[in-house]
């Protein structure tokens, strides 16, 4: 055997090719976020504003239709601070991702918040979107950088979710 | 609500593992860098190419490398006519069961030739190494037909 190092592990990738098609539901929320406007779908049964939307209720089964446009202020549902870092985004560890309830929905998405002190960030915390320049918006969620606090009081618990688009008053 | 335009993206979903190769399938490897096919004997002297760890009768651990000719018979093997993506070449090409000289059982690779015609059972075959050899299985860019 040669002078160089024994073999003792190899690069053994796994890629998985997909053609992402994303349905009428989610299209539409996406051309929409691409002028920089949020938009739910409301469930014609339970009335629950589902945001993003997917085209229809997971709990009544339905098809929802009903478009509602969200405001970009959002309440922390729940978080956690990850120590890794996101590839191609350039968030520095460690970093919040959080379940927001956007302000019109009634049921949490995912994204990330900064400008925060992590240590402080926490359920009922009221927060706004970061958006990228308009220029730059594209048909995803990242046209919003992330979200930050904004001072207004917390929600409660038990009133997370159900905050109006008009917003939260305290 | 007017008709959403039908939106499309490419998505890749990436595990990029990396795997540990322990002594046997690394020795293995390590030959292959050099340019070299070692299999491993067996408790009943049967040379077992490519190596492995424990005897497939008796399940003790196996240690005696034996190096095996860079040239072999076909066993069985199928043609493709239509190479996708991810296979060793982009011409057709036989996957083969390729039993080399003074190993006792065959080990799958790819064998090049110009038609699927060339190709035959017992036909001999001798190894191409890559220019450049890293120490992983494609170090052998295929067989040839001799």
């Amino acid at each position: 055997m040669s002078e160089q190092e024994p073999i003792t592990g190899i690069e053994a990738p796994i890629y998985l090719k997909y053609n992402f098609t994303a349905g009428a539901a989610p299209a539409r929320f996406l051309s929409q976020v691409k002028r920089g406007v949020l938009t739910g779908q409301r469930c014609p049964l339970c009335e629950q504003v589902y945001f993003p939307p997917r085209g229809s209720c997971a709990a009544c089964g339905v098809p929802t239709q009903e478009e509602v446009v969200l405001a970009d202020k959002a309440t922390v549902e729940s978080f956690t601070i990850v120590a890794i870092p996101i590839p191609n985004n350039p968030i520095k560890p460690p970093y919040i991702i959080a379940n927001l309830v956007a302000d019109g929905a009634n049921l949490s998405f995912i994204h990330l918040m900064s400008e925060c002190v992590n240590e402080d960030v926490h359920i009922g915390q009221r927060v706004q979107a970061v958006w990228k320049p308009a220029e730059e918006w594209d048909y995803a969620m990242d046209n919003i950088r992330y979200f930050k606090p904004i001072d207004e009081p917390d929600v409660p618990v038990d009133r997370i979710g159900k905050i109006s688009v008009a917003g939260w008053e305290g | 609500m007017s008709q959403p335009e039908i939106l499309n993206q490419a998505f890749e979903l990436g595990y990029t593992y990396t795997r540990s190769t322990g002594p046997v399938v690394g020795r293995f490897l390590t030959e292959l860098r050099d340019r070299n096919i070692v299999g491993i004997k067996a408790s009943d002297g049967r040379v077992v190419v490519p190596p492995m760890e424990y005897d497939p009768d008796t399940a003790e651990e196996l240690s005696e490398f034996v190096s095996v000719g860079q040239e072999g018979e076909i066993v069985s093997w199928a043609w493709i006519k239509e190479p996708r993506e991810a296979h060793p070449s982009e011409q057709p090409f036989a996957w083969a069961m390729i039993k080399l000289d003074g190993a006792d059982v065959p080990m799958i690779h790819w064998v090049r030739a110009d038609g699927e015609s060339e190709v035959s059972t017992g036909a001999r075959v001798r190894a191409v190494w890559a220019d450049e050899t890293i120490g992983f299985m494609t170090d052998i860019n295929g067989f040839e037909l001799v």
